[in-house]
């Protein structure tokens, strides 16, 4: 198994095998459907950030700084939509994910490669409509299109918007199904369900979400399009419908949704932190399993959404304790994390720097979904800043920082090249303070009371809200300067080697960037995941595997 | 195209591989459809008078007709399944034009059905045929007619234009080897096509009718 360099693999890596601009478009390489995602994921990326620096910067002052309130509206209705369904969703399934499943499981290609370029033009459909939305007028509901807002009393453009996300669904349900049968189908010789790397779990589990959940978001937009369009009764009070119905059927994929944009993020920690302690992850078994745990209690929570719009309180109840059982499985993880780096050798790569903001950010945000959790506290919490914190811990401190983990620990493998560490290390550390800068101040926000969505707020708030604007520029230096380097690495970078990290996953026994195919020889797994010994002493390692071969 | 090598290690491999991603897919879709009734459990209860008005005005005859054609059509395409694994592409083209034919011939009549009630004013909106206290439970009950025809029509349309495509590569494979594959995983939308309109003909035609 000895790796395959030398001064011709660039000319048959994947990246150049064929350099026109049709075989890009029109390639089945899971590789370079990758790199479409990770173009087009970061353009609306870059969109959704202009939104949040416009809010930031409308908020340094009580009375609104640039925007009108109905600009505002607008503002933060773009800016929850494109980061929600263009950005957070697909995130590091369709780029990292697609990029890896097929390299970690030994395989050619996910299971159905065409279908998996099909996924991509959808999404591209649906991002299209969803911008052609936003300019051409925008509209006011949010990201949660709640009714009867979103049908009867909004100006804004919700058909090509609902239209869109209709659309980027498809794309999900592709992914996730080429996911699960590439994982049950493609396995090399020797790899076990218990020998998968724990971001192989990470991703079948968010991929069983992405199957079973997004088809009912599918329906509820199709409904909700048709009620616009018709002015027919589904859910539309006026016209005899229940308003309550859309909530239950939209959070219904909403909160599962939620766990779409942290689970890939866990997965990508667990592989970065075992290969920066250069140990195995302590408690595979059971990091493996809360995955598949938190996915499957997270389609029994969306009625925490609910508390005060009215449903029954034997309801909430049972939504609420439902709730508190996510954190057992989320718990799991991180102490499992923990007691990996407990007595580890550990590096602090670039990588590991963004793998511990994680952890740290995402216990915070975890702990705080507890006061949401819970029915009393939630009744004075609900709609204020402190949900928007809790959640932007999650979602931006959790999975942007993942997202950043993992973008840095397998960019050698991705382009060939490596980034400039110190560099890295500078990003890591300042998108962890400009963070905690921009949002830890919106906890206490919203515990004093300060509610969500509106255009402005009394003046005692202003110096919180000018720090969390303040740490705002920070997090922009923090995304900025990784296009930057990360360009950059790409022609100056220095050539990466095909296992920089001493990392065990497959994908790091080809060459970097890998062929075409992958592997010049199919792979065979003889080993255990994460076994660190077998890969410092493959002397023993190559006795160990004579017999099978 | 450039051409990406496969990442299958046999031909029954990759079989096993599509027909795994179509009952995948299939998984999906049920919970497409979940939503939907989740629109007639919750509305047949809480306008449980104004619903039930709703299906005493649909046509029984025709829904009934309908329901044997299509599981007749799902009972023709099955014979083509066989036909496959027996190697006979007479037998598959026979057996999918004949279930395509009984598909469209349940599309026009849904189709009549659908002209007919548009023009006794079953379309809710101002307007509404039926009047009275009643008249809000019966609007929403047509409004998930509408909606849950029209989404299971699609998926006809998408099944009908699935199995012309078995029919022509069949056809146009003529003394090549032939392969079931296609024709079993086309089978199986069918038949999940089938199940769909299973449970849609009782919810639209008969709960609530006496």
């Amino acid at each position: 198994m000895a790796p395959i360099s030398g001064p011709d693999t660039t000319q048959r890596s994947y990246l150049w095998q064929d350099g026109t601009v049709r075989s890009w478009l029109l390639t089945t390489d899971h590789k370079r459907i990758a790199l479409l995602y990770m173009a087009s994921i970061t353009a609306f990326f870059v969109l959704g950030s202009v939104g949040a620096a416009l809010i930031r910067l409308h908020l340094i002052s009580p009375t609104g700084a640039i925007l009108s309130d109905a600009t505002y509206s607008r503002m933060f209705t773009m800016h929850g939509i494109v980061m929600v369904w263009l950005f957070l969703v697909p995130s590091i399934p369709v780029t990292l994910g697609n990029f890896l499943v097929p390299l970690m499981l030994g395989a050619k290609d996910l299971a159905f490669p065409r279908l998996n370029l099909i996924s991509w033009y959808l999404f591209i459909m649906a991002g299209a409509l969803v911008v052609y939305g936003l300019f051409r007028g925008g509209l006011e509901t949010g990201w949660t299109f709640y009714t009867p807002l979103s049908t009867d009393y909004t100006q804004g453009r919700v058909l090509p918007v609902v239209a869109g996300v209709f659309l980027s669904g498809f794309s999900s349900i592709a992914t996730g199904v080429n996911f699960i049968i590439s994982i049950h189908q493609l396995r090399a010789p020797g790899l076990t369900w218990y020998r998968l790397p724990l971001m192989l779990w990470a991703l079948y589990a968010t991929s069983v979400i992405f199957v079973l959940a997004t088809p009912v978001l599918s329906i509820t937009l199709l409904l909700l399009a048709f009620e616009h369009f018709f002015h027919v009764g589904v859910f539309d009070p006026a016209l005899g419908g229940d308003p309550l119905l859309f909530q239950h059927l939209f959070w219904f994929y909403s909160h599962p949704a939620v766990y779409i944009m942290i689970l890939p993020g866990m997965g990508v920690v667990s592989e970065v932190v075992s290969t920066f302690c250069h140990k195995p992850v302590f408690g595979y078994r059971f990091v493996a399993w809360s995955s598949i745990s938190i996915a499957a209690i997270g389609f029994l929570v969306w009625g925490h959404h609910m508390f005060v719009a009215g449903t029954s309180l034997y309801a909430a109840v049972v939504f609420s304790m439902l709730s508190f059982l996510v954190s057992v499985p989320s718990a799991i993880k991180v102490f499992n994390w923990l007691g990996t780096m407990h007595g580890g050798a550990i590096r602090l790569d670039a990588p590991m720097l963004y793998a511990m903001g994680f952890i740290g950010l995402f216990t915070v945000g975890g702990l705080t979904g507890l006061f949401l959790a819970s029915l009393a506290s939630d009744v004075h919490l609900t709609q204020t800043y402190f949900v928007v914190a809790h959640f932007h811990y999650i979602m931006v401190g959790g999975m942007v920082s993942a997202y950043f983990a993992g973008l840095h620990y397998w960019w050698p493998k991705i382009t060939g090249r490596m980034y400039p560490e110190m560099w890295g290390r500078t990003a890591a550390a300042l998108l962890f303070f400009g963070f905690n800068l921009t949002f830890f101040p919106q906890f206490i926000l919203g515990y004093e009371g300060m509610p969500r969505r509106y255009a402005t707020y009394p003046a005692q708030f202003q110096v919180l809200n000018v720090l969390s604007s303040a740490g705002a520029s920070i997090l922009a230096l923090a995304y900025i300067l990784p296009l930057i380097y990360f360009t950059w690495s790409l022609f100056r970078g220095a050539p990466a080697t095909d296992n920089p990290w001493q990392a065990t996953g497959l994908e790091w026994r080809t060459s970097s960037p890998p062929p075409v195919e992958n592997f010049i020889t199919p792979p065979v797994v003889t080993h255990e995941a994460y076994d660190y010994a077998a890969l410092d002493h493959p002397d023993t390692a190559q006795r160990a595997e004579a017999p099978h071969v | 195209m450039s051409e990406h090598p496969e990442p299958y290690d046999s031909p029954q491999h990759r079989d096993e591989t599509a027909i795994a991603g179509m009952w995948l897919f299939l998984a999906s879709e049920i919970l497409l459809f979940g939503g939907l009734f989740l629109i007639f459990v919750v509305y047949s209860h809480s306008h449980a008078a104004g619903w039930a008005l709703g299906v005493r005005h649909t046509s029984l005859v025709i829904g009934g007709i309908n329901t044997v054609l299509l599981l007749t059509s799902s009972m023709v395409y099955i014979l083509g399944v066989e036909a496959a694994r027996n190697g006979n592409a007479r037998g598959i083209i026979q057996a999918g034009l004949g279930a395509a034919a009984l598909g469209m011939t349940f599309l026009c009549l849904k189709g009549w059905e659908w002209h007919t009630e548009f023009g006794e004013h079953l379309f809710p909106g101002p307007g509404f045929a039926i009047g009275g206290p009643q008249a809000g439970g019966a609007q929403l009950f047509y409004s998930f007619y509408f909606l849950s025809t029209a989404l299971h029509g699609l998926h006809m349309l998408v099944g009908i234009g699935l199995i012309a495509w078995v029919c022509l590569r069949t056809y146009r494979g003529r003394g090549r080897l032939l392969q079931v594959m296609p024709v079993e995983v086309v089978g199986l939308y069918w038949s999940f096509v089938d199940l769909v309109w299973i449970l849609l003909f009782p919810v639209l035609y008969l709960i609530g009718r006496v």
